[in-house]
């Protein structure tokens, strides 16, 4: 394989990492909450589109349009269940309640599915792939890619653009004069998460038809997509979706030269970043 | 002129310390009505009770007859009371004019503020609206503090030490904003340490001292001295 | 007076616990070292998060380096198991500098996002050392812990298997980190710097303004619990007795299972862990047979702790009864007491 064709797999793998971290990118900016349950909530994304999908007989595409208001829902219940309750100074309490979750839900799903691995059947589309200039790229890979890039450009619009970013921002700066403003922080906390989760949920998509997935792999992805946040500058998304970018060329590139490197050149790409710009790529004026 | 805002027997605590002392308090239909006092008295525990930021712990706030101390601070905006908080507290993140329109979040319906009315009250803010609300000198601040306040259309209008941290020019600028305020049908309650300016543009003057109002009237009716005896309290007895 | 009764109980209790090799079954031995090792790694957990407030999830780093620098150690240099152990608790202080180096500059929860992609690191890089198995692992040569500087003598004393004999030893071992660990958390949380830490903890503005230096006093705990951490680390894969990268760094064994226990127990409070362990052992004893669900009961349990009573049960059982044993500040008289 070229080093072009090689570049090319990396950029697409690191529009799947921006997929996975833009939720918790936009979940963090907002209420400060580091959700260590994402990687999992994505896993139980994937498994809920599989069992829509093998239940009503549809294709993966269509069950995860029926998924995301579930999983809005699912992450709406559990910021106003859960989390909005442990919110506050101290770090602690949210860190060790989505640690706890996370165990939670890996191990129900094992116990549900088994440890078997699973792929979402995703038809003849999974073998096309188009010439691209020097290179040659999966057309699934694409897809994904220009998904990631939707979504960010849709998030940026929703931040930046609508009433409902206008009072993410506010309540983001100040909570208390935001309830001044009639704002419900709780209730904006609930609609970020929920919004964190449908964006999830399209990342569960691409991830099952990409690969196996199986319920022990959520921690990985986590892993992933927090170094392409931080890399990023926290609370960017722009930042978030270079910061994947450079996980996913470097895990190519590493796996280019040693198919045991691959994750290790990513953590190592994480490292060198961080230690040249301690704020990641893109940093916010503020934090 | 009927009462629009009750206050009866409000105590409420700053952290640990109570602050509030049992205060009565009575706000009429378009009135406006100045809290004067020095650092320290209570002021702002006071507004902060009853727009719902601290704690109520005893006593009771009533806004047009209807019991709403027990409500929460987007409630309690949504039934008809804004502040201008002190430091003004505007969102760094947002520009001049979302700074405006965030504060409309919770109206429905029509009202006589919109951004227009906003604008034309203080022109400056129109030829600012697309920079950072943090990035405007401290009186353009106040301007958009209140005029935040002021698009969620209340019946009352309270202010937190508007002139804190102002030139005196400034302050005379922002508080000739208030007569077109008061047109508008807002009630108005400013807590002020320039006791100058509150007492040119109060109905009513309450002074406070250690959680508690000393001395009540109208401003024609209070002596200089018996305004700095309340104040600093000094007794003469 | 408090103070000297509970140190009665704790000897009276060291002491009988060391009779365990002596009285039990070898298959009680190994179930009550893993527990003794799992409170080890809970007390270090416990100082990391609940004193220094640096929520390391990161922390299966050290042991696996220990436990990786023991094997070393033995197959590589011919050295005693024991002197391994030693060697694995050094290694691990002296790689924590970088780390540290690396994750402070982490604030707050990313930290602990930090910390683990370093094990993560830690984990792949040490499964490309080829002389120690690569991603497979290896096996302690035969005999090498049945040759411990002590363990015949223990044999003999005994009458038991050389087995037997290790596994007593590293009980023993264990059992001494315990109790060492213990100790070394009271006196250091009673002396200067550690009231300074607490003082941190509570209130970083106040403490700084005071002249307490959080960044220095948050190192120094990260680099001693490193040390207690990779001597574990050695201690558990004498045990063991192989050693592979996904063992040794294992993410639920070495951390995920010691939050837990901690968190359960009692973050942030000396006798927590304690707690913690029993009732991680209880569980497992109870739910063994059933293991995604033992963890799904964990999970939940955790969850309830940090949303009803943050200071786990030992904090509830002082807020309850007013009464701690263990008092660790020079407290100021309550109002009304």
């Amino acid at each position: 394989m070229s080093w072009a064709d090689t570049l090319a797999q990396g950029l697409l793998l690191g529009g799947l990492y921006a997929l996975f971290a833009a939720g918790l990118s936009l979940v963090f900016g907002i209420m400060r909450l580091v959700n260590l349950a994402h990687g999992d909530l994505i896993v139980l994304g994937a498994y809920l589109i599989l069992g829509i999908g093998s239940a009503l007989g549809i294709s993966p595409f269509l069950a995860a349009s029926i998924a995301l208001p579930v999983m809005f829902a699912l992450g709406w219940v559990l910021q106003m269940a859960l989390l909005n309750r442990v919110l506050g100074e101290d770090i602690l309490p949210p860190l060790l309640v989505t640690f706890g979750l996370s165990v939670v839900i890996q191990n129900g799903l094992l116990s549900a599915f088994t440890a078997d691995s699973r792929k979402l059947p995703i038809g003849p589309v999974e073998a096309h792939s188009l010439p691209l200039g020097p290179v040659t790229v999966g057309v699934m890979p694409l897809i994904t890619f220009g998904s990631a890039i939707a979504v960010i450009l849709i998030l940026n619009w929703l931040f930046y653009r609508t009433a409902l970013g206008r009072a993410f921002r506010a309540t983001s700066d100040d909570a208390v004069t935001a309830q001044l403003m009639g704002i419900r922080p709780k209730q904006i906390f609930g609609m970020a998460t929920g919004i964190a989760l449908v964006v999830a949920t399209i990342a569960a998509l691409y991830l099952g038809a990409r690969a196996n997935f199986d319920p022990s792999i959520g921690p990985a992805r986590l892993l992933y997509a927090f170094e392409a946040v931080i890399i990023g500058g926290l609370g960017s998304l722009w930042g978030t979706l270079a910061g994947g970018l450079v996980i996913g060329v470097a895990q190519t590139f590493g796996a280019a030269l040693n198919p045991e490197w691959q994750i290790l050149a990513g953590h190592i790409a994480f490292v060198a970043v961080l230690l040249v710009r301690p704020r990641g790529l893109f940093p916010r004026a503020q934090d | 002129m009927s009462d629009l805002l009750e206050l009866r027997g409000l105590t409420a605590h700053y952290g640990d310390f109570q602050a509030l002392f049992g205060v009565d308090l009575t706000l009429a239909r378009g009135e406006t009505l100045a809290i004067i006092g020095a650092n320290g008295a209570g002021k702002t525990t006071l507004m902060r009770a009853i727009t719902g930021i601290a704690r109520v712990t005893a006593g009771s706030v009533a806004l047009d007859g209807r019991q709403i101390d027990r409500l929460a601070a987007p409630d309690i905006l949504r039934a008809g009371i804004a502040m201008v908080p002190e430091g003004r507290r505007l969102f760094p993140s947002l520009t001049v004019e979302e700074n405006l329109r965030i504060g409309a979040h919770a109206r429905q319906g029509n009202g006589f503020w919109t951004l227009e009315r906003i604008f034309d009250l203080f022109p400056i803010l129109r030829e600012r609206r697309s920079h950072p609300g943090t990035a405007l000198s401290g009186g353009q601040q106040q301007m958009v503090a209140i005029g935040r306040a002021l698009m969620s259309n209340p019946s009352v209008l309270l202010c937190d030490e508007l002139s804190l941290g102002l030139a005196p020019v400034v302050i005379k600028e922002i508080y000739a904003a208030f007569p077109t305020i008061r047109e508008s049908g807002a009630s108005i309650v400013v807590v002020e340490q320039d006791i100058g300016q509150a007492l040119k543009i109060a109905d009513h003057v309450h002074c406070m001292m250690e959680g508690r109002i000393t001395l009540s009237g109208r401003p024609q009716d209070l002596s200089r001295e018996a305004i700095h005896d309340a104040y600093f309290g000094v007794s003469h007895a | 007076m408090k103070n000297s009764h509970s140190l009665l109980l704790f000897v009276v209790l060291v002491a009988g616990l060391a009779l365990v090799p002596v009285l039990g079954s070898r298959a009680l031995v190994q179930d009550l070292f893993m527990v003794l090792c799992l409170l080890v790694l809970a007390l270090n957990w416990n100082m990391l998060a609940g004193f220094a407030g640096l929520v390391s999830v990161g922390q299966q780093a050290f042991v696996g380096i220990g436990g990786y620098a023991m094997f070393a150690a033995v197959i590589l240099g011919g050295l005693d198991p024991l002197a391994g152990v030693l060697i694995g608790g050094v290694v691990a202080m002296v790689l924590s500098v970088p780390v540290a180096f690396f994750a402070f500059r982490l604030n707050g929860a990313y930290f602990a996002i930090g910390t683990w992609a370093v094990a993560d690191i830690a984990r792949l890089g040490f499964g490309q050392w080829k002389a120690l198995g690569g991603g497979t692992g290896t096996s302690l040569p035969k005999g090498a812990a049945r040759d411990m500087i002590g363990a015949d003598a223990v044999k003999e004393m005994l009458g038991i298997s050389a087995a037997a004999a290790t596994d007593a030893m590293t009980y023993w071992l264990a059992l001494a980190l315990v109790a060492v660990m213990m100790l070394a958390s009271w006196l250091f949380l009673r002396s200067r710097m550690g009231l300074g830490l607490q003082a941190v903890r509570d209130n970083p503005v106040a403490a700084r303004s005071v002249g307490v230096d959080p960044l220095r006093l948050k190192a120094l705990v990260f680099l001693l619990t490193a040390f207690g951490t990779g001597i574990c680390g050695g201690l558990i894969f004498i045990q063991i007795g192989r050693i592979s990268p996904d063992a040794a760094f294992s993410l639920l064994d070495w951390t995920a299972f010691v939050i837990f226990i901690v968190v359960i127990g009692g973050i942030g409070t000396l006798p927590g862990p304690v707690i913690g362990v029993l009732v991680f052992y209880g569980l497992e004893q109870l739910l063994a047979d059933y293991g995604t669900v033992y963890l799904i009961v964990l999970g939940c349990l955790g969850i309830a702790i940090m949303l009803f009573a943050r200071r786990g049960l030992w904090g509830a059982f002082i807020e309850r009864t007013g009464f701690d044993p263990l008092p660790l500040g020079h407290a100021a008289p309550r109002p009304g007491a």
